[in-house]
């Protein structure tokens, strides 16, 4: 156990200093380039600059490089691949807005890695009732896995801060779970994912000064995903990230396709006088995780982060309970 | 009261989860096919694929009976 130590602090720190030192370089980078977008939910024309992806994907290899100096595990190497590829995906749909069904296909490629390297168990583990062994099914689970975590991740990116500071939340947790079930390996592998959003989060929060972009959420949501399924925990992934899926679930049930929320004219929520957000009384409009949220009161930017954080709390609650489960059997 | 029933709401989500588990390991567990030689792994895949993915629409089509009833009011849908 103390020999795990070293190697975990050593990455925690590379993680979190990657992306704390890379980031306002990379401002000033993205600035002069002139890559920036409208923030919408601000007053006047305020000019927000992105893809922040490449800053998290320097804390992912440097920090993931590290841990594989130190165990030299596939597992470790099937995380550093899949999160690099799906980054590759998203900043391909940064420079070009491609259709919604780029970023699913592109995220199956994201996920092979994984199946390569044979970095899996092909058992599901659910709590209190056990383990289900599916080989052949497993394979299409690792797939859908990478696929949905990293399109939640990517749509939970609806407000200033949201997507970094959820990630914190949803990666400690799991890496807590990781943890309790005594995977030390893959909670080690797995708290960079926590220091390197929470290093994001600094510059990602309200008044935000740079956007994750797809390349960052992507990254952030495929790393989450190879994590649960390299450390074995695909349901208490899944529960910690509860309010995302529930945000894919409202957007999928009232679109009812496979769309880019870009392609969509409709806007879920609109913005006051008073720039706080409020739901729209349109029909026609999708529903969503922050119409929801808004929907009796119109609430300021950052107190509907504040209650989507609640929410991440609550489900890390519940997956931190969830792992405790695992421990028993009916 | 709408962000309470946003709790709620994930909770459900979680018993769900829980449930859908416990189907999962005492339908899908103990299938186990066999005659067909080589193919019995495939066969059993094939399955379980269908029961499992049954079982996914099964918990799609409860999420949003419920999805209706607790925010049903909020939208008027």
């Amino acid at each position: 156990m103390t020999e795990l130590i070293i190697p975990a602090v050593v990455s925690c720190i590379v993680a979190f200093f990657t992306v704390f030192l890379m980031t306002p370089p990379l401002i000033k980078y993205l600035h002069k380039k002139n890559l920036t977008v409208i923030d919408i939910h601000k007053k006047g024309k305020v000019m927000v600059v992105r893809p922040g992806g490449p800053a998290l994907i320097a804390g992912v290899i440097t920090s993931e490089i590290v841990l594989y100096a130190f165990f030299q595990s596939n597992e470790i190497l099937a995380i550093l691949i899949t999160s690099s590829l799906a980054f590759i995906v998203g900043l391909v749909d940064d420079r070009k807005a491609m259709g919604g069904w780029f970023k699913p296909v592109g995220l199956v490629l994201a996920a092979l890695p994984i199946i390569i390297l044979g970095a899996y168990d092909s058992d599901l583990a659910f709590p209190l009732f056990g383990e289900v062994h599916i080989p052949i099914l497993y394979l299409a689970i690792i797939i859908f896995m990478i696929v949905i975590t990293g399109n939640t991740i990517n749509s939970i990116d609806v407000a200033n801060g949201i997507a970094s500071g959820f990630m914190v939340i949803a990666s400690f947790s799991l890496s807590v779970a990781l943890f309790i079930l005594q995977n030390y390996e893959i909670a080690i592998a797995s708290l960079p994912l926590g220091f390197i959003s929470l290093a994001f989060y600094k510059y990602h929060k309200i008044p935000s000064k740079i956007f994750p972009g797809d390349s960052g959420a992507l990254t952030l949501g495929a790393m989450y995903g190879a994590i649960a399924i390299v450390g074995q925990v695909e349901v208490i992934a899944a529960i910690a990230l509860l309010p995302a899926v529930l945000n894919s679930f409202l957007f999928l049930a009232s679109v009812k396709k496979i769309v880019d929320h870009r392609e969509l004219n409709e806007k879920p929520v609109e913005i006051t006088d008073d720039f706080k957000l409020k739901a729209t009384k349109n029909k026609r409009a999708r529903i969503s995780l922050v119409r929801l949220i808004v929907a009796t009161t119109p609430l300021t930017e950052k107190e509907v982060g504040n209650v989507i954080f609640k929410l991440a709390l609550f489900s890390a609650g519940l997956a931190i309970i969830t792992a405790f489960m695992m421990e028993f059997k009916v | 009261m709408m962000h309470g029933k946003l709790f709620a709401f994930l909770f459900l989500m979680w018993v769900l989860i829980i449930i859908g588990g416990a189907i999962a390991v005492v339908i899908l567990g103990p299938i186990s096919i066999s005659g067909f030689g080589e193919s019995d792994p495939l066969i059993n895949s094939i399955v379980k694929g269908t029961i499992a993915i049954g079982l996914s629409i099964a918990w799609i089509l409860i999420l949003t009976k419920m999805k209706n009833l607790i925010f049903r009011k909020t939208f008027n849908y």
